[in-house]
């Protein structure tokens, strides 16, 4: 196979030479016109179906065994979960996850509104350059990021405590609690993800008509009253976009607390930063003999991030109305 | 009335104050990046800690070189090279599966783009474990293979190219290419394709950034000895975590090519992602 290349456009569909000339391109304009969309979906869904489909449906069925990786596949039905719901490192890993989520989202939303709010006034000198600077941060990759941030809180030569030293704060030891490296983690989500969410919500806010708030001013309602009444409920479907891919993302938790615990997988001595992502490396890769339990994690995980949504749509559905 | 609203929509010098101490945090730690980047480390190891550049950047970037565990160098190629063939192919297999979803039609199209649209939501870890038992036993773990063949169709790109083509290719004018009698692949070539090059364009640029930055299956499946740039950058950090001017000075030299791109595309991938936005 050649790999190393990109795949070739699928060609158009196959010309044996016609007899009679006429009716043989029109059979093949016939079965061009039939067979050649799903040769053109064709490349998604045959790269999807081996490297997407089967693993997840896979992992299912390891999750069922107890399964090495190099060795013995033995069928254990839901022992592995069951194992999962008395595991205390599995539960402290849900309680980071769930923890590092709110702590990073809450403020990022807010905040992603108060910016979309900003940038949506109009005759906003300079808006294109504003809308770029609030977004670069979301091109550096998330190693980077974390690297930069882990030198920022670091202990003895980080400026943040050098700022607290000069207003008198002991320097913070902040990968060594939990409430310090979920802050630190939550700075490294939220500087990059809260200007992709505010310019989201922007373009949002932006196909509100106008006249809708024209209107309200008549009625006198001021420009708090008119975010209320008018820019939230339109912005409902948008900002359930952002809420769900900011979920989704965000219960995935992997690659800022990894390289901000210097590529330790526990996530701190006292694994006070391991994310179910993490864990579920953990064991399902770092460890071979352990698979089975870990595709357990995998799916554990997955129906936390559905729950979680769920949730979010209901409490946004309710909140905005 | 033309003084209430224009009251109502006026940008005071607060609304300036806010967004510029919103840039400044979005900036700073570039800035802090190239900092540290460019000073030696007794610099940095000293309270207060440096605010300005200095000119210790070769002598950092020469330790990254130096560096055998991290093969920094060699990471750079290798992530070219993946982000490169993982952005082309996207783009061609996105763009003939949005032509064919947006105009052509045929049995179970809908379906199909459904289930396209599902798959976006699905997390991408779920698969992880099998997927990485699945490289070891193709041959692939640390190989090149393994981080480029799984992604060289997206799921969204197929959904981006077919919400453009929908609106910006025109029926008639692929009914005239027809009746002249083109078939679909040329159709596809000489009609659809070129107008869908801003938006084909877009995707390429996103889906180079998304690849250059991926990070938890590039550690998963490659080591060290064959890193790509974040995998290396990883590596460097976690065993050179005290020299920390190397350790930016590497990751300088990784961002600065997303900067660049962003400078010269940032306007077009804004635009891109704000217009997605409001159509999905």
């Amino acid at each position: 196979m050649a790999l190393a290349t990109p795949a070739r456009p699928a060609p158009p569909a196959p010309a044996r030479a016609p007899r009679h000339r006429t009716t043989g391109s029109a059979k093949r304009a016939r079965w061009d016109m039939k067979f050649s969309p799903y040769l053109y979906i064709a490349p998604f869904f045959i790269i999807f179906g081996i490297f997407g489909l089967y693993p997840m449906a896979k992992t299912a069925w390891m999750s069922l065994h107890d399964w090495d990786m190099i060795g013995d596949h033995t069928f254990i039905g839901f022992d592995n979960y069951a194992e999962l719901l008395k595991d205390e490192y599995f539960w402290n890993a849900v309680v980071n996850t769930l923890g590092i989520f709110v702590v990073a989202t809450v403020p990022q939303l807010i905040l992603a509104l108060f910016l979309a709010n900003l940038l949506n006034r109009s005759r906003l000198r300079a808006k294109t350059l504003f809308r770029m600077a609030i977004f670069v941060p979301n091109i550096t990759s998330v190693a980077a990021v974390a690297i930069v941030f882990a030198m920022l809180f670091q202990r003895d030569f980080g400026v943040v405590n050098w700022l607290f030293s000069l207003v008198g704060v002991d320097p913070i030891d902040w990968d060594a609690q939990r409430w310090s490296s979920w802050t630190v983690i939550a700075f490294m989500v939220d500087w990059r993800w809260t200007g992709y969410n505010a310019l989201i919500l922007l373009a949002g806010m932006q196909a509100i008509p106008r006249d809708l708030y024209e209107a309200a001013a008549l009625d006198g309602a001021n420009q708090w009253r008119q975010f209320w009444r008018i820019t939230l409920p339109m912005l409902t479907p948008t900002f359930v976009f952002v809420v769900v891919l900011s979920t989704i993302g965000g219960l995935q938790l992997f690659t800022e607390p990894l390289v901000f615990g210097n590529g330790n997988m526990r996530g701190g001595t006292q694994r006070e930063f391991q994310t179910l992502a993490m864990y579920m490396y953990e064991k399902g890769i770092n460890s071979l003999n352990t698979a089975g339990y870990g595709a357990a994690i995998a799916w554990a995980l997955f129906m936390l991030i559905g729950v979680v949504a769920a949730i979010n749509l209901a409490l946004v559905r309710r909140t905005v109305k | 009335m033309v003084a209430a609203s224009a009251r109502l929509w006026k940008t005071s010098p607060l609304t300036y104050i806010a967004l510029v101490l919103g840039v400044l945090a979005s900036i700073y730690p570039f800035y802090y990046m190239f900092v540290i980047a460019t000073r030696s480390l007794d610099v940095i190891n000293s309270v207060p800690p440096p605010f300005t550049p200095g000119d210790a950047f070769g002598d950092n970037f020469q330790r990254v070189l130096d560096n055998d565990a991290a093969n920094f160098l060699k990471g750079i190629v290798n992530s070219v090279i993946v982000s490169t063939v993982v952005t082309f192919s996207v783009v061609l297999t996105g763009t003939l599966a949005g032509f064919a979803f947006a105009k052509l039609r045929f049995r179970g199209r809908n379906g199909l783009l459904a289930a396209i649209v599902v798959t976006m939501m699905v997390p991408t870890q779920l698969g992880l474990i099998p997927l990485w038992g699945m490289m070891q036993d193709l041959g692939w773990y640390d190989t090149l293979y393994a981080v480029t063949v799984p992604f060289l169709a997206s799921a969204f790109g197929v959904f981006m190219m077919r919400q453009y083509a929908t609106q910006a290719v025109s029926d008639e004018l692929i009914e005239a290419a027809r009746v002249d009698g083109c078939s679909t692949f040329r159709v596809y070539w000489n009609v659809v394709l070129p107008a869908l090059r801003p938006a084909a364009a877009v995707l390429g640029l996103l889906t180079f950034m998304d690849t250059w930055n991926q990070f938890l299956w590039p550690y998963a499946a490659l080591t060290n000895d064959n890193p790509t740039l974040q995998v290396s950058l990883a590596f460097l950090s976690y065993a050179y975590y005290t020299d920390y001017s190397q350790v930016f000075a590497a990751t300088a030299v990784g961002t600065v090519p997303l900067l660049l791109v962003f400078l010269f595309f940032g306007r077009q991938i804004i635009g891109g992602i704000m217009e997605g936005a409001v159509k999905s």
